[in-house]
């Protein structure tokens, strides 16, 4: 499957610490890649080093060929990657509604688009015109994710979506992510709940000290309990 | 007590300041003066403040410069009243004169001295300490160092008069200026694009940009527009005074920085209640026991921190 992004080689400093190390993988086109690993692997810092928040100091990010690496990070957006960072990004003081306009890059909110996400995300069409910062956890998660899909995105980012959120909420997102994944959308997603991830994942990458220690497909690391015990430590029947 | 979204607890705070005074003053005419000498007081350091506490909030940038852009409006407003022979019609002109030099200024400013320390609070503070103390001799380069007299239009003197009660033309002026921009401002941060943008901005600038937004160029532009009102201030302040100084900017800023601190940085409107706060205490203590009047404001200040730690109307920052 064609590559919508490649990491080759990608190095990022913070400060006098090294965090990535070399990574090198790729997110096929229309596919859901999820970046696991153990906390502190690296995870946020790939994410953030391909918005071009944090600057890679060595290797290439390729979207779609194009070398990310010395974008400005409002250029790597407007390219067509959406972001939801881990601490959701959203806009406290905004309403729903004024959050979800900032997101329409192109103009006007599509009604159709914004009814297909109310469909899974209802709460945000119960808040529409409440402060964003009224909102519960799930429901600021909601409105995060919404707003990085309010437009069609070549690429979707998203860190760790079920991060806090109550089982039910979780299963709600998983299945907002589920019909997302109908509609021919890219997405990278740095997760920690395995039973989520084997769920969404169509493929998977497995980082650990700031490297990629395992590439493949989910259902191959689904199967393999021993291979999950030694990049994960831990199975993700044990998870569950 | 809110409505809809709106917290209402500073603007009852400020009716209960205004309310407790007319129990004090016990004269009715002395309490109506006092009251529009204090709005017109309050609105006009409004009008200096709300540029600096987007600046602060937008940018994090401490600029202590501030007050050069007042300074700079108010000896621009005198030069063209004089050259316009001091008339109503030189008014107009006088203003936009001023906040046009004024906001150049700043756009200098920001390229020159506040660029390269965006993010560094120290050397913002001396480096924009540092801008004024410069920028304060090169006023007394161009305008010489004396006090340089601006006289308001014949139109805007005198008073009028209700029974007792004497209103200085003037002072409805600013009152009803001060209005307009706060009304204009609160347009702009809550009906347009822009100003959602600023208000995101002051949040969570990160954010904005990688939605795809320029915040470099927001930033620009809001320093800009902050530098104008500034200048409009000063031009304002000036003609409330009737004469110019070179320190007229940076005697403001104690007051400014309390205002902006009072009403919670980047809070427009709470810039706004707090300038009415500081406004009316100052002129109420004034009357009341002008040995008190110096320390009111901080007192203010202190009462209001102790009670909403980050100021009358928190912004949220990520």
């Amino acid at each position: 499957m064609f590559p919508v992004l490649e990491l080759k080689g990608v190095n990022t400093h913070i400060g006098r610490y090294h965090i990535l190390q070399g990574v090198d993988f790729s997110v096929p086109k229309n596919q859901l890649t999820m970046l696991l690993g153990r906390n502190g692997a690296g995870k946020t810092t790939c994410l953030r080093t391909i918005m071009g928040l944090w600057r890679a100091s060595a290797g290439q990010i390729l979207f779609e060929g194009r070398d990310l690496g010395k974008q400005p990070t409002r250029a790597i957006a407007n390219l067509g990657i959406g972001y939801v960072p881990e601490s959701m990004g959203i806009f406290a003081g905004l309403t729903v509604r004024e959050n979800l306009v900032l997101a329409a890059r192109s103009g006007p909110l599509d009604e159709a688009r914004l009814d297909w996400i109310f469909r899974y995300f209802e709460a945000l069409k119960r808040f529409w015109d409440l402060p964003a910062g009224n909102l519960s956890g799930g429901q600021k998660q909601m409105l995060a994710i919404a707003r990085a899909i309010i437009e069609p995105r070549k690429l979707v980012l998203v860190d760790e979506p079920t991060k806090g959120l109550a089982p039910a909420i979780i299963q709600n997102l998983v299945e907002a992510f589920a019909e997302l994944k109908k509609t021919d959308t890219t997405i990278l997603m740095v997760e920690q709940n395995f039973h989520a991830a084997r769920a969404l994942g169509d493929s998977v990458a497995v980082m650990d000290s700031g490297r990629i220690v395992h590439a493949g497909s989910m259902k191959d690391l689904a199967a393999d309990e021993a291979l999950q015990n030694r990049l994960l430590g831990l199975s993700l029947e044990a998870h569950q | 007590m809110k409505i809809g979204r709106f917290d209402l607890i500073p603007i009852l705070l400020v009716v209960a300041v205004t309310a407790g005074a007319a129990g004090l003053i016990g004269s009715a005419s002395t309490w109506v003066t006092l009251t529009v000498a204090g709005l017109a007081m309050g609105l006009l350091i409004f009008i200096m403040a709300s540029g600096l506490t987007l600046v602060f909030g937008l940018m994090d940038v401490m600029n202590f410069a501030h007050g050069l852009f007042i300074a700079v409006g108010a000896y621009v407003a005198a030069s063209v009243m004089k050259a316009f022979g001091g008339t109503l019609g030189a008014l107009a002109p006088a203003i936009l004169g001023a906040m046009l030099v004024a906001g150049v200024l700043g756009l200098f400013f920001e390229r020159i001295i506040i660029r390269p320390v965006y993010g560094q609070h120290l050397k913002q503070i001396l480096i924009t300490t540092g801008g004024m103390i410069v920028a304060e001799q090169l006023i007394h380069v161009l305008w010489g160092p004396d006090l340089l007299p601006l006289p308001r239009p014949e139109a805007l003197r005198g008073a009028f008069l209700f029974g007792d009660i004497v209103l200085e033309r003037y002072r409805i002026t600013a009152v009803a200026l001060g209005l307009l921009v706060f009304v204009g401002l609160v347009l702009v941060l809550n009906r347009t694009r822009l100003g959602l943008l600023i208000r995101a901005g002051v949040e969570n600038k990160e954010m904005v940009e990688a939605m795809g937004y320029r915040i470099g160029l927001l930033f620009v532009g809001v320093f800009v527009a902050g530098s104008a009102l500034a200048g409009l201030g000063g031009a304002l302040w000036g003609m409330y005074q009737e004469a110019v100084t070179v320190a007229i900017g940076a005697q403001m800023m104690v007051l400014i920085f309390i205002v902006i601190i009072i009403g919670g940085l980047g809070s427009v409107t709470g810039c706004f209640v707090g300038a009415l706060l500081v406004g009316l205490v100052a002129n109420y203590v004034g009357y009341l026991s002008p040995k008190v009047a110096l320390g009111s404001n901080i007192l203010i200040m202190v009462l209001v921190l102790l009670w909403r730690p980050q100021g009358l109307y928190p912004v949220g920052k990520a």
